[in-house]
């Protein structure tokens, strides 16, 4: 399954600005909160983290040392 | 569609005006939208307009002569843009583009100056936005002048990666910058440059260092 940005949807108040800015229709509003639905799509632009207010919403990096 | 009495209401702009005097003006506002990445103003261009986002989100940016981007900001619903050319009659001073379908309103500067002039309230609350915009501005220069932001950014990258043997910590760039003591937009330009300078490799989801003799030096420069 492919990684995708991490969501507390706690946080989210249901602004929809990630979703307005996200040019892979990865996300979706459901009830006012933040959803994944085609996470294989997301490039990892992190637009969507930067937008969010709240912190609802992150595109964590894991940080590797090749060779 | 002309815009309405609340949304100006809930302006930082036009706080503390009545809606008989929100009435009297939302006529002199017009609807301009955008798509996703659509230049909206151009640095350095004449523009007469002061834009106020409804809906979506707007980059405010700067290129240098070398091509490198600078955020600058992002300009969220309620927020506006383009005050410094309007108000000094300048050139703009950064390019604006949309990050995603943008619905904004906007206002010419001849329209705007009897409304200053008639409510004082506006013109007050038009010193407390321009404020609020020079001390982000200050912070930013201060991080992008004085401080050894890619240093630091170099360090938290190689005290954060996994070998192999153990995985690597997971980091938003968010984090990055709260560890470094600095702007989100700063570490994306760190970032880069690293990338750019043959250090790191960005993929998806992962920062690799292919390099980590050189991040070691960038660690260890001064400058």
């Amino acid at each position: 399954m492919a990684e995708a940005p991490v969501i507390d949807c706690t946080k989210c108040n249901g602004c929809g600005l990630c979703v307005n800015v996200c040019a892979y229709n990865v996300l979706i509003l459901v009830d006012q909160v933040v959803t994944i639905i085609e996470a294989e799509q997301c490039d990892w632009c992190a637009n969507c983290e930067a937008v969010c207010a709240t912190g609802a919403i992150a595109c964590p990096f894991e940080i590797i040392i090749q060779g | 569609m002309p815009v309405e009495s609340r949304f100006l209401g809930e302006n930082p702009y036009f706080s503390g005006l009545g809606p008989p005097e929100l009435d009297s003006i939302k006529h002199l506002f017009f609807e301009v939208r955008a798509e996703r990445g659509e230049i909206i103003l151009l640095e350095d261009e004449l523009t007469d307009r002061l834009f106020f986002v409804a809906t979506g989100v707007v980059k405010l940016f700067r290129v240098s002569a070398e091509g490198k981007e600078q955020t600058l900001e992002l300009v969220r619903p309620g927020e506006s843009i383009n005050e410094v050319p309007v108000f000094d009659g300048g050139p703009n001073h950064a390019s604006a583009q949309a990050m995603g379908p943008v619905l904004l309103y906007a206002i010419s500067k001849n329209e705007l100056e009897p409304i200053l002039r008639d409510h004082p309230k506006v013109a007050l609350n038009v010193v407390k936005v321009l404020a609020s915009r020079i001390r982000h501005l200050v912070s930013l220069i201060e991080d992008l002048s004085f401080r050894h932001v890619i240093g630091r950014v170099a360090k938290i990258l190689l005290e954060h990666a996994g070998d192999g043997a153990r995985p690597g910590q997971r980091l938003t760039q968010q984090e990055m910058a709260a560890i470094a003591g600095t702007a989100r937009e700063v570490v994306g330009r760190s970032l880069k440059t690293l990338e750019e300078r043959g250090i790191i490799k960005l993929e998806r989801h992962r920062i690799v260092v292919t390099d980590k003799e050189a991040l070691k030096q960038v660690i260890d420069a001064k400058y």
